[in-house]
């Protein structure tokens, strides 16, 4: 009597997760497709008015016009460039200042609660004072971002600082040495992944401080678009704003994600 | 001529206004290429002698000597490694291990290449581009201790190196310490509350009292180098381990605390 072959399952994991991966991807994708249909539909058949909804098909018009007149793409660069500077000049004194408070136990005790306080002003609210100062030019956009930035970024380096170990700065002085090396070799090192984990909120206020500049008084960039475009009614030149904005967030982000493995290189970044 | 003395050496910090004596005035006197152990109950002061002979924290009263000169209150005369590997989680093994020629102004390059034969040899070949997290307990302690043997000083003080290592990973480390230390003619002071350790590895062994801490015996150990396993059961071995255990027990223990 032959015995029937026994089936035998393997369990493979590469594949479940592959198979996973395609799902978790098609998913993403189909969700962003349906959303953008979906409002296509609703507005062309007047479920929702087009007139404050617009179309993605009219953004799309109104944005290939906007590119080909040439006064988006200045818009774009100039709000781009104010965050990127504003957000480099925010990160690294911010880090700067984080950093310095290892050096002295008094200046560091005796500034924190100031720095906190800063911490909490609403920086937005000084907006109408950084133009009167600084002008209606780019460099206010840019110490609006700046302000957005320098104190998150600060805090995240102090609190790498609290958490550096004892043992490792005694060791370092066991083996000679002086202070700087214990500074570069241990703090900078340790405070690193605190650094890091604020530079995606960091990129995101810096967006947003350098928007609020260009609303408050500007000649050019993607927020003052989108001022006189709501004064005139041109709400789907309104929309063409937002959708180029959240492109660039995104981009910006991206580029911070890239930013953070390269700054690691291994480490994890902590909170 | 002793290669370390410590002369009169006592700790005593202020806490809530009251004085608290965590060494009391000790005197030491080890000769060039010894390896002497250091043993008591915890809170004997044994860590604040180390500090002390480190020059991380000044004592009360007493000198230091190294060949002579006073050391007391400077950092980096002798080598110094702590029960923690404290290896740099950022940094391969191979660059943990050359901090000390770092700060001593030498090169990167210079100081790997003196570095590379180190890990040859004692038995990190193939983990020098690994990170510590990625080796076990008793190769991250290697690595530290050839850090600091590379630092190059002639004494070193091991703070209880091998406390957190398993049974058999420490028996392995104590003998590739013992190698070490032949090959490189060091002076070693050693904090251990492993009584066998403590004989295995030592030349002297120092007994600590319990808080406030004080120097109560010194003991010879004349047992044969090289020491394998089989001298963990010679009689020799268990009369001192005994002598020991009297000296440790002769403690009076405080009720309810450790």
């Amino acid at each position: 009597m032959a015995q029937p072959e026994k089936k035998r399952y393997i369990e493979d994991e590469k594949k479940r997760q592959q198979r996973m991966k395609r799902i978790v991807f098609g998913g993403q994708i189909g969700l962003g497709v349906l959303v953008i249909v979906l409002w296509e539909v609703l507005t062309r058949y007047e479920v929702m008015d087009p007139y404050y909804w617009s179309s993605p098909s009219t953004i799309y018009e109104t944005a290939k016009i906007a590119f080909l007149e040439g006064t988006l793409w200045n818009d774009l660069v100039y709000t781009s460039l104010a965050t990127l500077a504003g957000f480099a000049s925010g990160t690294l004194i911010g880090s700067l200042v984080g950093l310095s408070f290892w050096w002295s136990a008094y200046y560091s005790r005796i500034s924190e609660p100031y720095l906190i306080a800063f911490n909490a002003i609403p920086k937005l609210a000084l907006g109408p004072v950084i133009v009167i100062l600084f002008g209606i030019g780019f460099f206010s956009k840019v110490m609006l971002a700046f302000l957005m930035t320098v104190i998150v970024t600060a805090l995240a380096a102090h609190s790498g600082i609290k958490a550096i170990d004892k043992d490792l700065e005694k060791l370092l002085y066991s083996l000679g040495a002086k202070r700087r090396h214990v500074f570069t070799k241990v703090v900078v090192p340790t405070t690193m992944p605190w650094i890091v984990s604020s530079l995606r909120i960091n990129i995101a206020l810096a967006l947003a401080g350098t928007i609020v500049g260009e609303f408050i008084s500007s000649r050019q960039g993607i927020g003052r678009m989108i001022l006189y475009a709501g004064q005139i009614l041109d709400i789907d030149l309104v929309w063409v704003g937002v959708v180029v904005l959240s492109i660039l967030s995104l981009l910006m982000y991206a580029g911070t994600v890239s930013l953070e493995k390269l700054l690691l290189r291994g480490q994890e970044p902590k909170q | 001529m002793y290669k370390l003395k410590v002369v009169d050496a006592s700790k005593i910090f202020r806490r809530d206004g009251q004085e608290v004596v965590a060494l009391q005035e000790t005197t030491m006197q080890i000769p060039a290429g010894r390896f002497v152990s250091i043993i008591g109950p915890s809170g004997c002061g044994k860590s604040t002698l180390f500090n002390m002979i480190a020059g991380l924290i000044k004592p009360t009263t007493g000198k230091i000597l190294l060949d002579g000169q006073n050391i007391v209150g400077k950092s980096g005369y002798v080598g110094y490694m702590l029960q923690k590997d404290l290896l740099l989680p950022w940094r391969t093994i191979l660059d943990n291990v050359i901090l000390g020629l770092e700060i001593k102004g030498i090169s990167k390059r210079e100081a790997r290449k003196r570095a590379q034969p180190l890990l040859e040899r004692y038995g990190l070949q193939g983990f020098e581009n690994n990170y510590p997290p990625e080796l076990s307990g008793g190769m991250r302690q290697r690595a530290a201790l050839l850090r600091t043997l590379l630092y190059d000083q002639d004494v070193i003080l091991l703070d209880e190196p091998f406390g957190a290592l398993d049974a058999q990973t420490r028996l392995q480390m104590q003998e590739w310490l013992l190698r070490i230390w032949e090959d490189f003619q060091k002076t070693i002071l050693f904090i251990t509350h492993d009584i066998d350790e403590a004989i295995f590895l030592s030349d002297d062994i120092y007994v600590l009292s319990q808080r406030p801490g004080k120097l109560k015996a010194k003991i010879h150990v004349e047992l044969e180098r090289p020491r394998t396993e089989e001298t963990l059961l010679s009689d020799e071995f268990r009369s001192l381990k005994q002598t020991l255990l009297d000296l440790l027990r002769e403690e009076p223990r405080e009720n309810g605390t450790t």
